[in-house]
């Protein structure tokens, strides 16, 4: 045993007064390795907060600077004019509603999409495939999320824009009669577009956290549901789904965080329409990343004021889908545990 | 028991040592990189105007110029600088085409030593150059610099020549109030043109604009648009940012109509209209026929401020009236020292008829002769 003591232990011993026998590290005395980590962890804590504190700091400072300028409501206007480019006096007039509600729409039908294939792909790859092959498969799922945002932009403005037009059409025909589906008879550019692109980028997320998760169903109730004479589908609505229910729905909220902070290639396929855009199929929309992307190089002080305090909102919005996950997942878990 | 305690001992404290000193090189990294990019915009500022200094008054100085602004007139600026550089060794220019709002932005901040723009500078601007004290006590003046044509392109499926749209028909489909292709107001003015049913996708600047500003100051002239304004101020259609994604967007749509500066047009071999003129005459859009237009262009010059206003009114038919021209704005009075000579040597080079001749070859218009002299002596008079 003391043959293969670490020359680590051998050098703490020598700091150590007189000690007879190697001790266990977990209870040497402090070494001055162990307050020079100790000392750069804590210092590396503290600093992370100060640094949160000021970046807090920081954004409530510009964005009540540049709400105190507002002269219409920032939470219920639809337009965004902060400098006065287009107003009576130069007067700032902006509002988050419009571009909030595109950031919460389209990353809704950005989940609604996918959400579903990805918890389809995870069931696939965890209970249907061979496992070797049920590898190379998820390898190649998790390959869509190296994929850059610029790159699902520029293919969802050259490629899948070109051909969203036949699908538009077809749902407008079907569901015209529900006021968000109708248009004005011009397609593509849309809410439903970026929409998809949301759901292509956030499927590897949703698919990866849910494989690992039905992974891990007990053996024991697979076995179970099975003996009670469970089809496959029945086991996994039994044993599988159940079991995996909280996890799945975490992973959908950070599909969904995903999706509302995503900007440049929710950016490459929307255009922006002046107002408050409801209809999902016509071109035009605009989302609270998108905004700041697109107007801030050419934003003066109040604009670049008010874009930081839009970001503000974009923040609390996050937080407040995470919160709704935690009591989702909570509560599931309560249910689970009676 | 014993195989834990060997564990135990084996791992975590080669670990501590590893950690130990990875630790202090992560809490290094960061409270070095969270110095680096607060420091950013002022080192930058320091490194130009080090390099600039030492040099004279003579017609070579040396030294790094830092300019920013319109996309409209980016071509004839790199050009410009390349004929510059050889001209004057010593010297680099930095051209930023990130557009005419985010250039005077710059400017004003400091972070530019001029800035390209496709309109004047506004009063708002204005306002902001004297809070923020860029030139000192002194005012920003508007140089005229590069002018050009703005084509009205489209894509309109089994259309391939230039359509006539006037313009009242242009001020109605960017205002919504014409939606299809084969409108009887657009039939009446293209004889002969099998016009579709297609619907009109009208696509416009998202982005604060010259282009925006020069195009909708024409559609206000003839065509009772709303007033000129470099957010676009019509009532339809869809922004998109920039004049490359514009033309993008209306290449790729069926029924698309946009407007951009003449050498986005031919680069993406799109269609662009014929557009009237006061007397309600279909104008082709040529080089010659857009000089033609700009050498009417009256100057408005107010102190050391030059301004060009297009005469909307003039009627000739070999005059193609949607022209823009795009300024150079730097400090009257009150520029940065070390700056100064370059900001003189560079601009004299653009406003002079050798700059001026080469514009024809990349698609932009010569200034007038007289704009040139009017300009060479703002230039002069900056200190």
């Amino acid at each position: 045993m003391s043959s293969d003591t670490p020359p680590a232990v051998a050098e703490a011993q020598d700091e150590a007064p007189k000690s007879s026998a190697p001790r266990s590290a977990l209870t040497a005395k402090a070494g001055l390795g162990d307050r020079i980590f100790g000392g750069s962890a804590r210092g590396a804590a503290v600093f992370i907060l100060i640094l949160m504190a000021a970046i807090a700091g920081f954004l409530i400072y510009q964005s009540v600077n540049a709400i105190s300028k507002d002269k219409v409501d920032f939470l219920t206007s639809f337009t965004w004019d902060p400098d006065g480019n287009t107003t009576a006096n130069g007067d700032a007039e902006f509002g988050i509603a419009a571009i909030a509600w595109g950031t919460l729409i389209t990353s809704a039908l950005g989940v609604l999409i996918g959400a579903p294939i990805a918890i389809a792909i995870a069931l696939f790859i965890t209970q249907y495939v061979p496992r070797t092959l049920g590898t190379v498969f998820g390898y190649v799922v998790d390959l869509l999320a190296a994929v850059p945002s610029v790159v699902y932009g520029l293919w969802g403005l050259l490629v899948l824009d070109q051909h969203m037009s036949g699908v538009s059409k077809i749902i407008e025909d079907v569901l015209g009669w529900i006021p968000m589906f109708k248009t004005n008879g011009t397609y593509g550019s849309s809410i439903f577009t970026a929409g998809i692109v949301l759901a292509i980028m956030i499927l590897p997320i949703i698919a990866a956290i849910s494989r690992e998760i039905y992974k891990q169903t007990p053996r024991e109730q697979i076995e179970a549901a099975y003996a009670l004479g469970a089809t496959k589908w029945e086991m996994i609505r039994l044993a599988v789904m159940p079991y995996g229910r909280s996890g799945v729905t975490s992973a959908i909220i950070l599909g969904f965080g995903r999706a509302l902070g995503e900007t440049i290639a929710v950016a490459m396929v929307l255009t922006s329409v002046p107002g408050l855009v409801t209809r999902i199929l016509q071109p035009g929309g605009n989302t609270i990343a998108a905004n700041i992307a697109t107007a801030f190089a050419d934003a003066f002080t109040t604009g670049r004021q008010a874009l930081i305090a839009s970001g503000m909102i974009l923040f609390l919005l996050t937080l407040l889908v995470n919160y709704a996950a935690r009591l989702v997942i909570r509560r599931s878990a309560k249910k689970a545990g009676a | 028991m014993p195989r834990r305690s060997q564990d135990e001992r084996d791992f975590p404290v080669k670990f501590q040592r590893y950690g130990a000193v990875a630790g202090v090189a992560v809490a290094a990294a960061l409270a070095l990189s969270a110095c680096g990019s607060d420091n950013n915009s002022s080192s930058s500022s320091t490194a130009s105007s080090g390099s600039s200094s030492g040099s004279s008054a003579s017609a070579c100085p040396s030294g790094t110029l830092n300019a920013a602004g319109s996309t409209a007139q980016a071509n004839a600026i790199s050009q410009f600088t390349k004929d510059y550089q050889t001209k004057c060794t010593g010297v680099t220019v930095n051209y930023n085409a990130n557009g005419s709002g985010a250039g005077v932005t710059a400017f004003i901040q400091k972070q530019a030593d001029f800035a390209g723009s496709d309109y004047s500078l506004s009063t708002t601007q204005a306002g902001q150059v004297t809070t923020a004290g860029r030139c000192g006590s002194g005012k920003a003046v508007d140089i005229p610099a590069v002018a050009g044509a703005i084509a009205v392109i489209y894509n309109v499926p089994g259309v391939t020549t230039s359509l006539n749209l006037s313009a009242k028909n242009l001020a109605a489909i960017f205002d919504g109030t014409i939606t299809t292709w084969n409108d009887a107001a657009i039939v009446k003015d293209n004889p002969g043109v099998t016009l579709p049913s297609t619907k009109i996708q009208p696509f416009y600047r998202s982005d604060t604009s010259g282009t925006s500003y020069n195009f909708s100051n024409y559609l206000n002239a003839l065509g009772g648009f709303a007033a000129a304004n470099k957010q676009w101020p019509g009532k339809a259609g869809q922004g998109a940012k920039g004049s490359s994604a514009v033309a993008a967007k209306v290449k790729s749509t069926s029924g698309g109509i946009g407007y951009a500066e003449y050498s986005y047009a031919t680069q993406n071999s799109l269609t662009y209209a014929n557009v009237s003129n006061a007397a309600g005459a279909f104008i082709k859009l040529t080089q010659d026929n857009a000089s033609n237009f700009i050498a009417q262009a009256k100057i408005e010059q107010s102190g050391e401020d030059t301004k060009l206003a297009f005469n909307y009114q003039y009627s000739n038919a070999s005059a193609y009236p949607n022209t823009l021209v795009t300024y150079e704005i730097a400090c009257g009075t009150g520029n940065d020292s070390t700056a100064l000579p370059l900001i003189k040597g560079f601009l004299n080079y653009v406003v002079s008829s050798t700059a001026q001749s080469e514009l024809t070859g990349l698609g932009y218009v010569p200034l007038p002769s007289a704009v040139q002299t009017a300009d060479a002596a703002v230039v002069n008079s900056l200190s």
